[in-house]
């Protein structure tokens, strides 16, 4: 049960992490398509400032609490994924410096230098977590003793290949979503039409990646077990069409909240159907990371819960207000900081 | 090369990097809240521009400090995913309980300050300040009391071929996690200060906003020296608590070969390891190496002939480093004591303003040293008694781990000389012109 516990927390972390970082990964990638010019360039980093770090911490916690709740998925799955995980820390540290960095010296070099730093940085992590998940969705060549029996090149397979497009679309369109909340006039519209422009590409990757995934992983067996649970995938898809519906109606707001839930529910459909595996073995059923053979000791769960019950909450909570805080929409006069 | 040695050095690279940023987040966070404070409670304009420019140092600071975070949290389990799957009961929960109370709120809140200077009241803006600097404390808290615990294992029992957790409490509240935790943080209090005092001396010496930072001085003195002061006492403490709980450690930073009583000091040794004896002992000072490590002076101190060969950590690198750290600890105590003397009339004493201007290398130095003493001085353990480096690292092949060693050596690089570059300007620029500062 206390395992059954940590593993959808484990879940809803990450899914909470995609949520909230992939609007800032998405729209650090659209930038060179939505921005014409240095003030464009700079409403798009404004527009995020406040939130990408804290956002971040969110993957700080996952992978944390992967470590502290299921210690040996934690060393086998991110030293089996070495080069893909290294990638994308090295990725997230190019995208984050220029937030601070960019404005420090008025030279057009400069600026270029670490815009070119932010849009890498951004695209990279959203098209390597989707290959990464996608791949844990399919199970990876991990032997009895736990050891990686592939390659870097082994995880760039068709399906993991295409969890990766998902991504990148879901996470554009929530970032292209998010401008549109955040700006008024040309980048505004360039923004919502972007939105709108990437929607039936994601929709279409969507499905195939839903059809995909019945002949590439196992995820749909629980769901067959238990057809209840066809709500989540349904709930995804349900998310999809009213992003879709929500931003012909220039309701922004909603459109990201719907766009949030299908994030989240497209990542919970993939964990839920993991259970109880945490990093199948695409070797042998038997050797997966199960809750069963690598979660932490009942004591450290049951300390660990207390933290995230108290905690948890608290976070949402301050980070909520945060998002109201900063919800006006961020003009050229506004730019005066920095 | 295998990938153990380029485990180990990539974690180096990484950690000491990352804490050439991190001790100016804990007190250059905490000075500017102090500054931000007087602002509320005084009005004056002044400590607002204080708060403003050190605010802009530290957030280039903030920067590096936190992305070159996450990549120490992932190598875990990238680079050591033994040791991951053998202590992450313990290890792994407390890292997960640092990011859940401490990055949250330090990385929301800093947002809220540096974009808030115009839709928080003074109060609540400082308060977000207060904030930062609380969580990133609390921070250091954990993660030192995540190292204490690889430095003295306890509340554990090995079961399920692992180091289970079976007393939380002991493991947060342990002796010795209590003083790294003391040690550390005043050790990064000490370097903001002299980061902070370094910078004031080098403008008031060039008559650029001389008044600004006198008074900027003014603040970063008090609070140094009491930190300076505090760590002499606590370090003491630290090297005193060795002797039961690392006893090689003691025995290397001393370079101290036979287990004697009536443990004599040397004012220099030259160690040699090979022949397990020192090959140049000058300055003999009878009794003190026992009366330090005993409190009495004629207590036994055990030497390192008395552990296996293959259980005593470098020598080398154990006892310089911990010599070069304890006379910098001293120098501190000594600067900002003169310091403290001469904030009056800083204008009139220009030798003593140089010598701190080129002292902001000087506590980095320490802290590095510091660092050397405790991770080499813990080797061959990995957790000291219980696991070994060498059993630590994770299946993977050479070829990986060296490509991200290059990989880190020269992203580090360049991110750090931009910093310091940058970090540079703004110092030399000093603070906004009075008029501007409502902005």
């Amino acid at each position: 049960m206390l395992e059954t516990t940590w593993f959808i927390l484990w879940g809803v972390l990450w899914a909470v992490y995609f949520m909230l970082d992939g609007f800032d990964l998405g729209l650090g990638a659209l930038m060179p398509i939505l921005a014409k010019n240095n003030t464009d360039r700079k409403i798009i980093y404004s527009s995020v400032g406040p939130f990408w770090d804290g956002n971040e911490v969110w993957l700080i916690t996952a992978g944390g609490v992967t470590f502290a709740a299921f210690p040996t998925t934690y060393a086998v799955l991110f030293s089996s994924l070495y080069s893909a995980l290294m990638l994308i820390l090295f990725a997230l540290i190019i995208r984050a410096i220029p937030f601070e960095f960019r404005e420090q010296i008025d030279n057009p070099t400069w600026r270029k230098l670490w815009d070119t730093c932010l849009v890498i940085g951004s695209f990279l992590p959203a098209l390597l977590f989707g290959v990464a998940f996608a791949n844990i969705f399919k199970g990876i060549p991990i032997d009895a003793n736990g050891i990686y029996q592939g390659t870097l090149f082994t995880l760039l397979n068709p399906y993991g290949l295409l969890g990766g497009v998902l991504f990148v679309l879901l996470f554009t369109v929530h970032g292209a979503i998010w401008l549109s909340i955040k700006t008024e006039g040309e980048l505004h519209d360039r923004a919502s039409s972007m939105a709108k422009k990437l929607w039936p590409v994601l929709l279409v990757v969507a499905v195939v990646f839903l059809v995909a995934t019945g002949f590439s992983t196992k995820l749909y067996n629980n769901y067959l077990q238990m057809p209840l649970l066809f709500v989540i995938p349904l709930l995804a898809v349900v998310g999809l069409l009213m992003t879709r519906l929500f931003v012909g109606k220039a309701a922004f707001w909603k459109a990201w909240f719907a766009s949030s839930l299908t994030i989240v529910s497209a990542t919970l459909f993939g964990v839920v159907g993991l259970y109880p595996a945490l990093l199948p073995s695409s070797l042998n059923p038997a050797y997966s990371m199960t809750i069963y053979n690598s979660a932490s000791s009942p004591l450290t769960l049951k300390i660990m819960l207390g933290v995230a019950l108290v905690f948890v909450p608290l976070v949402i909570g301050y980070q909520t207000w945060v998002y109201v805080f900063f919800r006006h929409k961020v003009t050229e006069e506004e730019l005066a900081y920095h | 090369m295998d990938a153990l040695l380029l485990s180990r050095l990539q974690f180096a690279v990484a950690t000491y990097f990352h804490f050439l940023f991190v001790p100016i987040t804990l007190g250059l966070s905490l000075i500017i809240a102090i500054m931000e404070t007087i602002y509320v409670r005084s009005g004056d304009e002044d400590y607002k521009r204080m708060a403003k420019f050190w605010g802009k140092i530290f957030l280039i600071n903030f920067a590096v400090g936190i992305v070159t975070g996450i990549t120490l949290e992932f190598q875990f389990g990238t680079n050591w995913s033994r040791y991951s799957s053998y202590v992450g009961d313990i290890f792994g929960s407390l890292l997960a309980i640092e990011a859940t109370t401490s990055f949250f709120l330090e990385s929301t809140f800093i947002a809220v300050w540096a974009f808030g200077w115009n839709r928080l009241s003074p109060k609540m803006h400082c308060v977000s300040i207060w904030l930062v600097a609380i969580a990133s404390s609390l921070s250091a808290i954990w993660i030192l009391i995540a190292n204490s615990w690889m430095q003295h294992p306890v509340g554990y029992a090995i079961r399920n071929g692992r180091a289970e957790l079976t007393d939380f409490i002991a493991v947060v509240t342990q002796k010795f996690a209590v003083l790294t935790i003391l040690h550390v943080l005043s050790a990064a209090y000490i370097l903001a200060g002299f980061f902070v005092l370094g910078i004031c001396a080098y403008n008031i010496l060039r008559k650029q906003h001389t008044e600004f930072f006198i008074k900027s001085f003014r603040v970063a003195i008090v609070f140094t020296l009491i930190f300076a002061c505090f760590e002499i006492f606590e370090g003491h403490l630290h090297g005193e608590l060795l002797k039961h709980t690392q006893p090689t450690k003691l025995a290397a930073m001393e370079s101290h070969w036979k287990t004697t009583s009536s443990a004599p000091m040397y004012l220099l040794s030259i160690p040699d390891p090979k022949n397990e004896r020192n090959s140049v002992e000058i300055g003999k000072v009878p009794y003190v190496l026992s009366l330090l490590a005993t409190h009495s002076l004629t207590g036994e101190v055990q030497g390192l002939r008395d552990f296996p060969k293959d259980e005593r950590p470098n020598v080398w690198l154990a006892y310089f480093p911990f010599r070069i750290m304890v006379s910098l600890a001293g120098l501190f105590v000594l600067l900002t004591v003169v310091g403290w003397f001469k904030r009056n009339k800083l204008e009139s004493s220009p030798r003593y303003l140089k010598i701190m201007q080129f002292a902001i290398p000087l506590p980095f130095i320490a802290t590095t040293m510091g660092w050397t003493l405790t991770e080499t001085g813990r080797q061959p353990w990995i957790v000291y008694g219980l696991m070994k480096t060498s059993e630590s690292v994770s299946p993977i092949a050479v070829s990986q781990v060296a490509t991200t060693l290059v990989g880190f050596i020269v992203l580090y690089s360049l991110l750090g000389l931009t910093a310091f570059y940058l970090i540079a300007k703004v110092a030399r620029k000093g603070p906004e012109p009075i008029a501007d500062s409502s902005k």
